[in-house]
């Protein structure tokens, strides 16, 4: 079977790709524009890279970003490994169609409804707004892309290698430690990773959960880019990307090497 | 020797107890708080509405819900307006979702296999980076002075500039832009699993290309089309930032409005029933894609 690229599969991704990168590509250039004028190119500088480390309140609010996100991505981690083993080891127990639901429904959810019901719901009982309500509601959010992540690792591997160390004698827990979790260590790795995207970036739930004590970066370079464009962010969302591009490219060596290493 | 299986047992059960009262107290309970809000008058106070719900009057409970919210949804003509503006910019999306799609997931899985994997990763690699972000980058490109104009004239392709932000043109193009990955990758999926001989059949038998197309790939690829487009649809009707950083202020979508309720009214009860209303559009569309979704992973060999 030989398939062939036509000259209109070439051009389609051409310019399939070109539409994907273009826009993050412009934007990491002129974050390197000496002009305050976003749109308009002054020549090389690195002056709001400078600007951006004095600025102190984006700085602050980076800083709780990130704790916010380290935190709700190792908790979701957990929950949607858990969620995933129960969905693709446990059959069908009681109420297994309602937590499918569960499971499925917030990732497609509209981001507004599900910041206002739990921000309702932190009101309800007394939490007050800030670092904790944020860090809940992400966690929430993000365990059912951890699950989905790692059911679909669960699914494809060989269930003869754990049914080899049951019978040969391995408790349950002894059998996912050692057998079942190197198996799909990967693909929590990569939940981990989508979570913590996810949270760093989430602008619509943390506005509704966040308080006057945190602010996060999303929040902050939303409210810079309503009052119009400014370098400053163009710089800010330039050290995003970097820090992004870096992790998945490390992510996905690691995980390519992890696999050469069993080959051997 | 009674207390290990005793402990083992409650270890097991564990596993789905914890992720499952978890998503009971953090996703199913919020929601029914919703609800109960979206029944309920506002106030003057903070919070900005009437408590409704007192153990101990339980008949004072029911009797203080009323439809009154909804009563204001139906009267007033916006949310009618928004609904039917953010279902129709949420298809219209998604159907171009579908023509810029198509023809990358395809021109993916014809690409030699050794280089399918990039291509995957290229395609996911944008959606790691932020949404807001990527949403930010297209002011630049479509205000007045901005790039796309900049390119255009230096072409010489217009010599106006052109006024294409804050316009319904704007949201379409930051959705495609924004929600690409979510149909290129199920596409690809079902494309790259098709059996190439079917077609090497048809040819040979005499069908002309777009005749295979129709018959043989689009009927075949059906599954990951559904699920694209679901995946794509049913965010675009609540989508909040991209009609607010890209669309005018004649751009009504319903996601917008819920939070112009909540921020800038600071109407809880009624931010709330927009919510419901925003839920029933959509309950048809999540449970279909909950249903390919649990099919699709359950279906793998």
């Amino acid at each position: 079977m030989n398939r062939r690229l036509s000259l209109f599969n070439v051009t389609s991704l051409v310019i399939g790709f070109a539409f994907l990168y273009l826009p993050i590509l412009l934007l990491v250039i002129y974050s390197f524009n000496a002009s305050r004028l976003v749109t308009v190119w002054g020549g090389f500088s690195t002056q709001w890279y400078g600007a951006l480390f004095r600025n102190q309140a984006l700085m602050e609010a980076a800083w709780v970003t990130l704790r916010i996100a380290l935190l709700s991505a190792t908790l979701a981690t957990v929950l949607g490994t858990l969620a995933a083993l129960a969905l693709t080891r446990y059959g069908r127990f009681p109420g297994r169609t309602l937590f499918t639901g569960m499971v499925y429904a917030p990732m497609v959810m509209p981001e507004v409804i599900t910041g206002l019901s739990l921000l309702l719901f932190f009101v309800a009982i007394d939490l007050d707004r800030g670092f904790w309500t944020i860090t809940l509601a992400h966690t929430t959010l993000t365990m059912c892309f951890v699950t989905v992540v790692v059911q679909s690792r669960l699914m494809t591997f060989d269930r003869s290698l754990e049914e080899a160390a049951m019978d040969l004698g391995a408790p349950p827990l002894r059998t996912f430690f050692s057998v079942t979790l190197p198996l799909i260590a990967p693909s929590i790795v990569a939940g981990f990773l989508l979570a913590f995207t996810l949270s760093m970036d989430d602008l619509v739930i943390a506005s509704f959960n966040a308080g006057p004590g945190a602010t996060t970066l999303p929040i902050k370079i939303y409210s810079q880019v309503r009052l119009g464009l400014s370098p400053e962010v163009n710089a800010a969302s330039t050290i995003l990307i970097g820090i992004v591009t870096l992790g998945v490219i490390s992510a996905t060596l690691l995980s390519k090497r992890s696999v050469l290493r069993k080959a051997h | 020797m009674t207390e290990r299986p005793f402990a083992r047992r409650l270890a097991a059960g564990l596993v789905p107890a914890v992720p499952y009262l978890w998503l009971g107290v953090f996703f199913l309970v919020p929601f029914l708080i919703v609800l109960k809000i979206s029944l309920s008058d506002p106030a003057v106070a903070q919070p900005p509405y009437k408590p409704v719900f007192d153990w101990s009057d339980i008949a004072g409970f029911f009797s203080g819900l009323d439809l009154e919210n909804f009563e204001l949804l139906t009267q007033d003509d916006l949310y009618f307006r928004a609904t039917l503006s953010s279902v129709r910019i949420a298809a219209i999306s998604t159907a171009l979702l579908l023509l810029v799609g198509f023809p990358i997931a395809y021109g993916m899985a014809r690409a030699p296999e050794r280089y399918r994997s990039l291509l995957v990763a290229l395609v996911i690699l944008p959606f790691w980076t932020s949404f807001l972000i990527r949403i930010y980058a297209w002011v630049a490109i479509l205000k007045p002075e901005g790039l796309l104009t900049q390119a255009l004239t230096g072409l010489g392709l217009i010599s106006e500039p052109l006024d294409i932000l804050n316009t319904e043109t704007a949201v379409f193009i930051g959705i495609v832009y924004a929600y690409l990955p979510f149909m290129v990758l199920p596409l690809y999926a079902t494309l790259e699993k098709m059996d190439d001989t079917l077609l090497e059949a048809a040819l040979d038998l005499g069908s002309p290309p777009w005749r295979s197309f129709w018959t043989i790939t689009v009927p075949l690829a059906m599954p990951g089309i559904i699920a694209g487009s679901l995946l794509c649809f049913i965010p675009a009707v609540g989508e909040f930032v991209i009609p607010d950083l890209l669309g005018g202020s004649e751009t009504l979508m319903i996601g917008r409005q819920l939070w112009s309720e909540f921020f800038s009214n600071r109407d809880w009860p009624l931010a709330s029933a927009v919510a419901i209303l925003l839920l029933i559009i959509l309950v048809v569309p999540i449970v279909i894609y909950r249903d390919v979704e649990a099919r699709r992973l359950e279906a793998r060999p």
